[in-house]
C-alpha cells in the first residue's frame, strides 16, 4: 500500500465505523419487529448488566429478616426477599454475574470453534478427519455434568462452571460452522488468492473468517442463550455464584421457601428475567441465521 | 458402506467416546493442585488406617495408567469405590436412587413423544388459531429453564390448586407417578416444544410436495397420505431430535431432581460435588455419560434404519 492510500485509509477510518454502525441498523431492521424488539431487551439487559450495581436503589446483602418476604411497598416495587432484601436491587446487580458467564463461555468457545472450523475446511483429508473425529467425541459429554464435575474437583464459582461449559460447547460450534468455512474454502477467490501466493493463515483470517462473520455473529448470539440457561440452573444448583451474591440463578433457589409458603413473587421475578432474556437472545439469533443462511 | 460396516464404526465410536468420558472423569483427581489423595478426601483429616485403605483401593504409589486401569476394571465389574461422605459403597448408594432418576426420564421422554410429536402433527395439518397458537406457546416455553418451568409449576399446581404435591418422592407406585408428574413437565417443557415445532416444520415441507399433492387430488383418505407418504419421509428429522432433546434430558435431570427435592441420581450428584465427595460424583458421572451416550448411539442407528442413504455412505442433505 502507497503512503497516499495509506493516509487516505486513515482518513476514512471515523467515516467506516459509522458506515458499520449504519450497516449493523440496517441489518437489524431487516430482522422484522421481533428482531427489533428482541434487540432492545438484549440493550437493556446489556445496559444493566454493566451499571446494575450503580442503578440499584438499595444495598443487595444486607439481610433484614424481620422483613422477609414483604410484599410490594413504598420504594420497593418488587417487595422484599427471604432476607428482607429489595429484590428490585438484586435483580439489577444481579444481572452482571448473570451475564458475564455466559459472555465468556460464548467468547472461549466461538474462538476455539472457529479456530478448529477454519483449521479442519482450509487443511482438510487426515487434519479434519483427524479432528472432527475428536469432536465428535467430545460430544460425549453433555454441558451441565462437565460443568458439575470441573466443581467438583475445582470448588464451585463461576469461572470452573464457565470453562467447562465453554469446552463442551466447541463440537456444536466447530460443526456448524465447519460446513460455512468449507463452503467458503470452495469459492474462487479462495483459489484466486492461493494463485498470488497468500499464506494460508492470511487467507483464513483475512478473508474466510470475515466473510463467515454474519454466520459466527449469530451462531454468538444463539449461544449466549443456551449459556445463560446452562450458568442459571448451574448458579441453581449452589455450584456457580455463591450466595449472598446478586444473582438471577442464586435468587431462583434461595427463593424456593417462598414459592412452597405462596409468596412466589422474588423467585418467579429472577425467573422472569432469565425466560425474558433467553427468548430474546434466541430470536435474535433465529432472525440473524435466517439472514446469514439465506445469502 | 453396508449397514453393519456402519453399525460396527458407530459401535467403536461409542467405545471411544466411552473410554476419553471415563479418562477425563479418572483424571479430574489429579486436575487440581496436590496429591489425589487430596482429592478424593475432599480436604477432610482421616486416620492412617482409612488413608491405607484408600491407597490400597486406588493403587496410589503405581503409574498413573496403571491407576486408571485398575479403577476402569473395578467400574467395569461394578465397584466404583466407596463415599467419603457416607462410608458406603458408591454402587450401593446409587442403587437406591438409580429408579426415581429413571423414572422421571422415561416419564419426561414419553411426554415429549406423545405430545411433542402430536401437537406438531396436528399444528402442521390445521393451518390456522391452532397453529399460530402453538408457535407462540412454543416459542416462549422452548426458552423456558428446567428450574423456571419447575417454580411456576409448584406455584399453580401445588400451592395454588393442590392438585401434585409440591416436593418428594412418593409411596408406592400411584404415588410416584403423583410426585413425578410436575417433575417430568419440568425435564419436558423445552425438550417438547422444539420437538413440536421440528415436527411441525417437517410435516409442512413434506405436505407440501408434489407426491402428496397429487395423492390429496386422486382422492386418496388424508389418513393413508398421512401414515404412507408424509410420516414417513418426515420421520428422519422428528427421530433426531427427539432423541437428541431425550438425550439432554440426562444432563438436565439433576436440575430438576434438586429443584424439587427428589431423592435421584442428579440430585445426588450435585450434593457429592457440594461435599466435594469425588468417589461419588465420579461415579454417578460415569453412569450419567454412558446413558448419554448410549441413547445417542440408538439415536443414530435409527437415523440409519430410517434413511438408508445415511448408512450407503451418501450424505443425506
Amino acid at each position: 500500500m502507497t503512503a497516499i492510500a495509506l493516509r487516505r485509509h486513515r482518513s476514512t477510518k471515523l467515516r467506516h465505523s459509522f458506515a458499520v454502525l449504519r450497516r449493523s441498523f440496517a441489518l437489524l431492521r431487516q430482522t422484522g419487529p421481533a428482531g427489533i424488539v428482541s434487540a432492545a431487551v438484549v440493550a437493556v439487559a446489556t445496559f444493566v448488566a454493566i451499571f446494575g450495581p450503580w442503578l440499584a436503589p438499595y444495598n443487595t446483602e444486607l439481610p433484614d429478616t424481620q422483613l422477609a418476604f414483604v410484599g410490594p411497598f413504598g420504594g420497593h416495587l418488587l417487595g422484599l426477599d427471604f432476607e428482607g432484601r429489595d429484590v428490585l436491587s438484586r435483580l439489577l446487580a444481579g444481572a452482571q454475574s448473570s451475564m458475564v458467564g455466559p459472555l465468556a463461555v460464548v467468547v472461549i468457545s466461538l474462538g476455539l470453534g472457529v479456530a478448529l472450523a477454519v483449521t479442519t475446511a482450509w487443511r482438510r483429508g487426515f487434519t479434519d478427519a483427524s479432528i472432527s473425529a475428536g469432536l465428535d467425541i467430545l460430544f460425549a459429554f453433555p454441558g451441565i455434568l462437565l460443568a458439575v464435575l470441573a466443581t467438583a474437583v475445582f470448588g464451585p464459582g463461576l469461572v470452573a462452571a464457565s470453562i467447562a461449559l465453554s469446552i463442551s460447547y466447541v463440537p456444536y460450534v466447530a460443526r456448524v460452522l465447519r460446513g460455512a468455512a468449507l463452503k467458503e474454502r470452495g469459492q474462487p477467490y479462495v483459489a484466486a488468492l492461493e494463485v498470488q501466493g497468500a499464506s494460508g493463515p492470511s487467507i483464513c483470517l483475512r478473508h474466510i473468517v470475515p466473510n463467515m462473520m454474519p454466520l459466527i455473529v449469530a451462531q454468538a448470539t444463539i449461544m449466549f442463550g443456551w449459556a445463560m440457561v446452562d450458568l442459571a440452573a448451574i448458579s441453581f444448583l449452589g455450584l456457580g455464584v455463591q450466595a449472598p451474591a446478586p444473582n438471577w440463578g442464586v435468587m431462583i433457589s434461595e427463593n424456593e421457601v417462598g414459592v412452597l409458603q405462596g409468596y412466589p413473587l422474588p423467585c418467579l421475578a429472577a425467573g422472569a428475567c432469565v425466560v425474558l432474556v433467553v427468548i430474546a437472545f434466541n430470536i435474535l439469533g433465529e432472525r440473524l441465521f435466517e439472514r446469514a443462511t439465506a445469502r | 458402506m453396508s449397514r453393519r460396516r456402519f453399525l460396527i464404526r458407530r459401535f467403536i465410536m461409542l467405545l471411544c467416546s466411552l473410554l476419553v468420558a471415563s479418562f477425563v472423569i479418572f483424571g479430574s483427581l489429579y486436575v487440581e493442585a496436590g496429591s489425589p489423595l487430596a482429592a478424593l478426601t475432599g480436604g477432610r483429616a482421616l486416620p492412617p488406617s482409612s488413608i491405607a485403605v484408600l491407597d490400597a483401593r486406588y493403587h496410589l504409589n503405581e503409574s498413573f495408567i496403571q491407576q486408571y486401569w485398575y479403577w476402569l476394571s473395578n467400574a467395569l465389574h461394578g465397584n466404583l469405590g466407596i463415599s467419603i461422605e457416607w462410608r458406603e459403597n458408591v454402587t450401593t448408594l446409587m442403587g437406591n436412587l438409580t429408579g426415581t432418576t429413571v423414572g422421571l426420564v422415561a416419564y419426561a421422554a414419553l411426554i415429549i413423544v406423545v405430545l411433542g410429536i402430536g401437537l406438531g402433527i396436528l399444528a402442521a395439518l390445521r393451518p390456522g388459531l391452532l397453529d399460530t397458537s402453538t408457535l407462540v406457546v412454543t416459542a416462549i416455553t422452548a426458552a423456558l429453564p428446567s428450574f423456571v418451568a419447575a417454580m411456576v409449576l409448584v406455584t399453580v399446581f401445588a400451592v395454588e390448586l393442590h392438585w401434585f404435591p409440591a416436593l418428594g418422592n412418593g409411596t408406592g407406585l400411584g404415588s410416584d407417578i403423583q410426585h413425578l408428574t410436575m417433575p417430568a413437565i419440568a425435564l419436558a417443557v423445552s425438550s417438547l416444544a422444539i420437538v413440536a415445532r421440528v415436527t411441525r416444520a417437517a410435516v409442512r415441507e413434506e405436505a407440501g410436495k408434489e407426491h402428496v399433492q397429487t395423492a390429496i387430488s386422486r382422492g386418496i383418505p388424508m389418513r393413508l397420505i398421512l401414515r404412507r407418504h408424509i410420516l414417513r419421509n418426515a420421520a428422519i428429522p422428528i427421530t433426531t431430535i427427539t432423541g437428541i432433546t431425550i438425550a439432554s434430558l440426562i444432563a438436565i435431570d439433576a436440575v430438576v431432581e434438586t429443584a424439587f427435592s427428589l431423592n435421584g441420581l442428579g440430585a445426588f450428584l450435585v450434593k457429592a460435588a457440594e461435599d466435594k465427595d469425588l468417589a461419588v460424583v465420579q461415579g454417578i458421572s460415569l453412569v450419567l455419560v454412558t446413558a448419554f451416550v448410549v441413547v445417542n448411539m440408538i439415536v443414530d442407528i435409527l437415523y440409519a434404519v430410517l434413511d438408508p442413504r445415511v448408512s450407503l455412505g451418501t450424505t443425506a442433505q
